[in-house]
């Protein structure tokens, strides 16, 4: 078999951002400053792969890449189809946003474990990698545990509290991936087979099996854990907010979301629909999910640490990613129909929450702000990172033409396909919820005037702080990505790759009658 | 006819490159504030180049995308919608040339930020009177919404936050309500666009579905301030006067009630608002809310929100215009549309050169007043008999109108004519006192007898607002109101009473 030049690029992807991970620890000895680049090269790489595998989904076709030349079943098979393209893309995006971003704040935050952040920082771009590309299930598990440990790793880098948190993330987490394992056991105890594929079509006979039904809530609760789908997120909010905030943003708008993507890929690749039609376990978990959207949001408005507030809202967001994926089987709309809401969620929470953590990180920065109280007249002093913060805020109200505003319009419009009128009043109730939490902190930056100022009166000029221009740009791209991505939802032209996505897994439009 | 065409565009691309302008400009004051009055020129230019088209009886499209099969985003400007877009430009050109007397007299902080907003918000309000269907509205409407909070909360004192949070909390909430309004409608009828004569599809509906439909529609439209979810607009009086003037005076308490006349004559379109019965419900609340906000206006000391109750009072007249579903009622709810703007826009820009001058906010402070700042208070009685309905102003011949539509409606509806006298006696009862008092009580300070009226940049709109709103009294057509006013309502085909 000859492949061509892309059709090797899904294994590429994760073999040299492995490779680079342990270059890094040997560059860093000899020279700390290495570290970064070497990051930044070798993910800017992989994006440029990833775009390339993803026109070449689009346009050919899937990517199969047997690894060592072994023939799948045996073998384990390296399946790219448009969904892991797509995922792939806003992974590696977001990633290299994050790393532009860590230069100055690592330096800052973490000065004497520069070289072990990088590594492991790229180990963990390695695993979500591999989960994304894999279409080998326990290849996949493989990768969900290194890019687990990975975060674990990067969560407790800041010591103190952060191990603490780090611990429990590392306990919930462990228990999740056992689950996942031994949801992989089960299915291999009756089909012998371990190729996702291969299990889809070995499957559907055994439909009835108890133990494929206990593998299937195996699945569901081990990768819930992961992805902190409520009451599962009890991890989420210390994580978030005591790792180092590109970890952040990394956690609440991509690591989540590739367990998201795991479970689609279980629910769709390995299960079929048909197997989901015959348990009611979605409507159940839209029901979990719009309680999450709500009392994620009722938390976090009880918070007043900024990055304990957006781990809440992170909470909320993934019952908005969940609810989505529940309406999936029975939505058949051209547009609103199948996985196409929950994958344009995907991206929009990954631009949304990115910007809000590395804008967060932003205050840490500049001035060890943490708390919301704090940030009284930062409208002035920090203008461009406030109005990114701004941005990305009103797009979480759901503000048009923001992404928000887009992802609420098409949950509303599945949940009305869906005959779900109660869904439509959590999404409209959320927003609210959503408006009483952010606005408040847009009120401290622009509004709250500062106590000195108050008893003189008069204006001094603003004496300007910034953060460096390498923090600034990627706060800034992502903001304005925030309205731009809006406006070309909206226009539709992403549409078409979700669209793919459905066609493959026999949703939305292509659902079978 | 419909002619295709990016005036639309451009038109609302001025206030948007505008505020651009203004950042960038934010350490040169004289240049930002001329990008603010050659945006606003510009644009009513625009805007007032469309009317010999639309009074031909054509209407102008510009679609960008489809986002929903059924849904594009595009403009689509007819008669009724030129009309709104007509009062928000011109005196959006008056309220800078106001502001920046206002600002630069009061050493106003954050002139900047200001000037911004206020682009943005008539960025929205122009938005929301050009959009051609329910969506592309809902888009402006929000930015109308968040863009007016800055404004609102300007002074950034306790009581401004306040105010800026209720009013967000209001108007987000009937934001809420008015998208999923939006979304029902697309879900019954496959498109919001607005038709003359309402979406035939729409009737296909259950008659529950459709009423509960207009309870969500009305809630969505929460901008109209009609009771008694009215209470954020006198809070929002903590805004600078040039904001209470133009945007909830004009701009955004406008695009609420212009909401809801989109809604009756272009959604649900006359006949069907008959068969349901709705006109006489809606007709009910508005009334309430006319006399209601009446009373409460004779209880204000504070000039600013006993205009504002006033404003809520206007608005609701109408509602109850188009509420009477007659030719003549809805004509008249269209024509108050542009002449409450005009005059109340008249009597704030009063308010707020009072204040300048002398730093005055209660009336029952303003003995005197009147022979110290003539022009401000001849201008203000001006204004006040136009909200009383009396000649020569144009209040009269709106309320003309409505009596007249009520006739037309009959049947329950032409008891209302009485209503309407009631509230203009009310009315009379809450200004007169205000004249009285200004020109007629001695001012207690004494030595009060020098003339010292407020700055000519405030001055001129002043006087141009009084003297449009004596002239559409004689010449109703300024502006080509009244034969845009017709256009409109002999499109809207099956209205008969």
């Amino acid at each position: 078999m000859i492949l061509s030049v892309v059709e090797q690029f899904p294994v590429l992807v994760v073999v040299i951002s492995l490779l680079s991970a342990f270059t890094i620890l040997i560059a860093g000895w000899l020279n700390k400053k290495s570290c970064w680049f070497l990051s930044f090269s070798t993910i800017l790489v992989q994006l440029v792969m990833s775009v390339f595998i993803l026109n070449h989904v689009l346009t050919i076709g899937t990517i199969h890449y047997w690894l060592g030349g072994w023939a799948p079943p045996w073998g384990i098979e390296y399946v790219v189809d448009a969904l892991n393209a797509y995922v792939l893309v806003i992974l590696l995006s977001l990633a290299l946003i994050c790393v532009t971003y860590s230069k100055r704040s690592i330096a800052h935050e973490l000065p004497h474990k520069i070289v072990p952040f990088y590594t492991v920082y790229q180990l963990l771009v390695t695993g979500l990698c591999g989960v994304v590309v894999t279409g080998d299930i326990f290849n996949m598990y493989v990768f969900v545990e290194i890019f687990s440990l990975s975060a674990y790793a990067l969560i407790a880098s800041r010591g103190k509290i952060a191990l603490k948190a780090s611990f429990t993330y590392l306990v919930l987490g462990s228990i999740g991936a056992c689950f996942f394992l031994l949801g992989i056991g089960f299915l291999y105890s009756v089909t012998g087979t371990l190729n996702m594929h291969d299990l889809s079509v070995l499957l559907p006979p055994l439909y009835g099996n108890k133990v494929v039904l206990a593998a299937f809530g195996f699945f569901t609760v081990g990768l819930s854990i992961k992805m902190a789908l409520f009451p599962l997120h009890t991890w989420l909010p210390d994580a978030h907010s005591f790792a180092p905030s590109e970890i952040s943003a990394m956690l609440s708008g991509i690591i989540i979301e590739v367990s998201t993507y795991a479970f689609i890929r279980v629910c769709f690749s390995v299960y079929t629909v048909n197997f989901i039609k015959l348990l009611p376990i979605f409507d159940f978990l839209c029901w979990i999910a719009a309680l999450g959207i709500i009392i994620g949001s009722v938390l976090a408005i009880a918070q007043y640490n900024l990055k304990r507030m957006l781990a809440y809202s992170s909470v909320s967001q993934m019952g908005y990613i969940m609810l989505a994926v529940g309406l999936s089987t029975s939505t058949h709309h051209a547009l609103w129909g199948g996985l196409t809401p929950a994958l344009m969620h995907i991206l929009n929470h990954a631009l949304m929450k990115g910007c809000l953590f590395l804008v967060a990180g932003a205050f840490i920065y500049k001035a060890e702000l943490w708390n919301i109280t704090d940030f009284k007249g930062l409208g002035r002093k920090m203008p461009y990172t406030c109005a990114a913060f701004t941005l990305a805020a009103i797009s979480m109200i759901g503000v048009p033409p923001s992404v928000g505003f887009v992802s609420k319009l098409y949950i509303i419009l599945a949940s009305l396909e869906a005959g779900k009128f109660i869904f439509v009043a959590v999404m409209l109730l959320s927003t609210l919820l959503n408006l009483v939490y952010f606005w408040r902190v847009i009120e401290m930056m622009y509004m709250r005037r500062e106590e000195r100022e108050k008893e003189s009166h008069s204006h001094p000029p603003a004496n300007k702080n910034e953060i460096p221009l390498s923090m600034l740009i990627p706060v800034l791209t992502l903001a304005s990505l925030c309205i731009i991505f809006g406006i070309l939802w909206l226009t539709e032209i992403p549409i078409p790759i979700l669209d793919q996505v459905n066609a493959l897994f026999g949703l939305g439009r292509y659902a079978a009658p | 006819m419909i002619v295709e065409s990016i005036r639309p565009l451009l038109a609302i691309l001025c206030p948007a490159i505008g505020s651009i302008l203004i950042i960038l400009f934010s350490k040169r004051p004289n240049i930002r504030e001329s990008w603010t009055m050659l945006a606003s020129i510009a644009q009513f230019l625009i805007i007032f180049s469309m009317i010999s088209t639309i009074i031909e009886g054509n209407i102008i499209k510009c679609t960008f995308f489809t986002a929903f099969p059924g849904v594009d985003f595009g403009f689509r400007i007819d008669a009724f919608g030129l009309i709104f877009a007509i009062t928000s430009t011109f005196l959006w050109i008056l309220v800078s040339s106001y502001s920046i007397g206002y600002m630069r007299s009061l050493h106003e902080h954050a002139q900047t930020r200001y000037y911004f907003c206020f682009a943005w918000a008539i960025f929205g309000a122009v938005g929301v009177a050009l959009s051609g269907n329910l969506l592309t509205m809902f888009i402006f409407y929000e930015i109308l919404t968040v863009s007016t909070y800055p404004l609102v909360a300007h002074d950034q004192t306790p009581e401004a936050l306040f105010a800026g949070r209720k009013y967000l909390a209001y108007l987000l909430s009937s934001g809420c309500f008015f998208l999923a309004a939006v979304v029902l409608t697309y879900h019954f009828a496959g498109t919001t666009d607005f038709m003359n004569g309402g979406i035939s599809t729409l009737a296909e509906a259950s008659r529950g579905a459709l009423m509960a439909l207009f309870a969500l529609f009305l809630l969505g439209f929460m901008k109209a301030a009609w009771m008694p979810f009215h209470s954020w607009l006198p809070t929002a009086m903590a805004a600078p006067t040039p904001v209470s003037a133009l945007l909830h005076a004009v701009a955004v308490v406008k695009a609420g009630v212009f909401g809801i006349v989109r809604v009756v004559c272009y959604i649900y379109g006359v006949d069907l608002m008959h068969g349901l019965g709705l006109g006489l419900a809606l007709a009910c609340l508005a009334t309430f809310t006319i006399i209601v906000a009446n009373l409460f206006a004779l209880a204000q000391d504070n000039l600013k929100r006993r205009l504002a109750y006033s404003t809520i009072n206007q608005l609701s007249l109408i509602i109850f215009g188009v509420a009477l579903l007659s030719p003549a009622g809805i004509e008249g709810a269209m024509m108050h549309i542009p002449f409450h703007g005009f005059m109340k826009i008249t009597l704030f820009m009063c308010a707020g050169a009072i204040m300048v001058v002398t730093g005055k906010k209660n009336i029952s402070e303003m003995a005197g007043i009147g022979k110290k700042m003539p022009v401000t208070m001849i201008t203000f009685t001006i204004g006040a008999l136009g909200m009383c309905a009396l000649p020569p102003t144009a209040g009269y011949v709106t309320h003309h109108f409505f009596v007249h539509g009520c006739e037309e409606a009959g049947g329950t509806m032409s008891f209302f004519p009485y209503i309407l006298l009631i509230a203009a006696i009310l009315d009379v009862m809450y200004f007169f006192p205000i004249i009285y008092t200004a020109f007629f009580e001695k001012s207690e300070e004494g030595g009060g007898s020098k003339i010292k009226d407020a700055p000519l940049f405030m001055l001129v709109p002043i006087a141009i607002t009084a003297t449009c709103s004596i002239i559409f009294f004689f010449y109703p057509d300024l502006f080509h109101i009244s034969e845009l006013v017709e256009t409109a309502v002999q499109s809207l085909g099956g209205v008969h009473p």
